[in-house]
């Protein structure tokens, strides 16, 4: 029990890397991502070439792999070091701003043309038209899947650890080969999973509160 | 005459087929103009063009003296100004076939968003004038009613009293029954024939006969992008002169 106990303090260490790296992640990403997605919607053919370029390869590859090229590639090519943890919020933010951007451009382009012209003939602005007409309706929409993508979020961080950065996991799997015993890793699962139980728990407060409407 | 639209040789192409072709009438303030006419004839094309949801290919639209189209340029259109264009837009309302309510917002919102954003008026001045409009809609006590929770008439409705709120002074409805269940199509006419006596000034697309001969002033029977005949109900309903408008009638009147 003491040594349970000891686990859980030695790993929380390394929590609050993990949620700091969580909630960056999600600051930066989630407007990057809105950003994306609306000139991914434009009309302009050269931005509509590099988003689909930077979506492919973000998808493409791994991800692990995009977390060593942005911490090295700069000292690589220019002998330049700096911030591992930086080096981790910049990865994570390019990363997943990609993957939110689909989310939200698949959420704009599920809100019926109505929506838009009703808007139009009503006098509304095109900025106003999407604040106050399309991005509420978008939010209720894509709950369901960010929820997906967030939930994943707090797992991917555990890759933080590739270029040194200590978090949860990375404690736990030295715990574990220094105890010689399992339990570290156990305890790290706990810890994940209460986090995404958190997380679950307030996507489905979000969707009740989005629930007093239905789009037809 | 008090002449509040003219469109002229109003052109519109998808693609290479005309969708409208050469089309021109006048409305005059306070009458009710009704266009009849088969699926895919341009009915509703006309409308989305006086509106700009479509960028028109020739011709030109007038409202109140303001000319949407500057010139023409090497057979394309030049549009005016972006702030004439606003004037215009506002100055026609427009009615939609589906409502395009706005879900997440009540009925009462519905009606204020566009008065406190685009009108700018102040928020209780706007509730206060909203709320005027929805009782004359037969709307009372739906206010906090959110869309899903109303009939497809009370929809309908809602979208009427939407577009009031920005005080047009041209209405226009595409086909405002033809997504409503048969015993719905009523309360919304009522409320349509109460704007006509109210003289609103309105361009009404149709496939209600019956309705468009007790509320026209003045009928357009359309066909394949063109205006076959125009005239009072009692003439271009009751007796047509054309082949095209007879077989359109004899398949509508039953």
């Amino acid at each position: 029990m003491d040594n349970i106990l000891n686990l859980f303090n030695i790993l929380s260490q390394g929590l609050f890397t993990t949620i700091l790296i969580f909630i960056l992640t999600l600051l930066f990403a989630i407007p990057l991502g809105i950003v994306v997605a609306i000139a991914q919607n434009s009309k302009n053919k050269i931005l509509n070439a590099i988003i689909k370029i930077y979506i492919l390869i973000i998808r493409g590859t791994p991800m692990m792999l995009q977390i060593i090229f942005v911490y090295f590639a700069p000292y690589y090519l220019f002998k330049l070091s700096y911030d591992r943890f930086l080096a981790v919020i910049i990865a994570f933010v390019i990363n997943y701003a990609a993957y939110f951007s689909q989310i939200f451009r698949s959420g704009i382009l599920s809100i019926p043309k109505g929506q838009k012209e009703a808007a139009f003939t009503l006098g509304f602005s095109k900025t106003q038209t999407f604040f106050k007409i399309i991005l509420p309706q978008v939010i209720k929409r894509i709950l369901p899947s960010m929820s997906n993508e967030v939930i994943s979020l707090v797992k991917t961080t555990s890759l933080a650890q590739i270029i040194g950065v200590t978090e949860v996991f990375a404690l736990a799997q030295k715990q574990a080969s220094f105890q010689f015993s399992i339990l570290p890793l156990c305890i790290a699962a706990l810890i994940y999973l209460a986090l995404c139980t958190i997380i679950t728990f307030v996507f489905n407060k979000l969707e009740k509160k989005f629930s007093y409407y239905t789009i037809t | 005459m008090n002449e509040i639209l003219k469109v002229e040789n109003l052109v519109k192409k998808y693609n290479d087929s005309y969708a409208v072709k050469n089309v021109s009438f006048t409305v005059n303030k306070g009458e009710v103009l009704v266009i009849i006419g088969a699926s895919g004839s341009g009915k509703s094309t006309i409308l989305r063009c006086i509106n700009q949801l479509e960028k028109i290919d020739g011709g030109n639209v007038t409202i109140n003296e303001d000319s949407m189209i500057k010139e023409m340029k090497n057979g394309k259109v030049i549009y005016n100004t972006k702030d004439i264009l606003n004037k215009m837009n506002l100055e026609c309302g427009m009615v939609f076939q589906n409502f395009n309510l706005f879900p997440h917002l009540s009925v009462l919102q519905n009606v204020t968003e566009a008065m406190v954003h685009v009108l700018k008026l102040d928020y209780k001045e706007a509730e206060n004038k909203a709320l005027k409009i929805l009782e004359n809609m037969g709307l009372k006590g739906k206010e906090r009613k959110y869309p899903c929770n109303l009939s497809g008439g009370e929809q309908q409705r809602a979208s009427i009293a939407r577009t009031l709120a920005i005080a047009p002074q041209i209405i226009f409805m595409d086909e405002p029954t033809s997504a409503l269940d048969p015993e719905l199509v009523g309360e919304v006419l009522k409320v349509v024939k109460k704007l006509a006596s109210q003289n609103r000034t309105m361009v009404i697309v149709t496939h209600e006969i019956q309705f468009a001969k007790e509320i026209a002033d003045r009928v357009i029977f359309m066909c394949d992008g063109k205006i076959i005949e125009e005239g009072i109900p009692k003439d271009v309903i009751d007796n047509p002169k054309k082949k095209r408008t007879k077989e359109f009638l004899k398949r509508y009147s039953n």
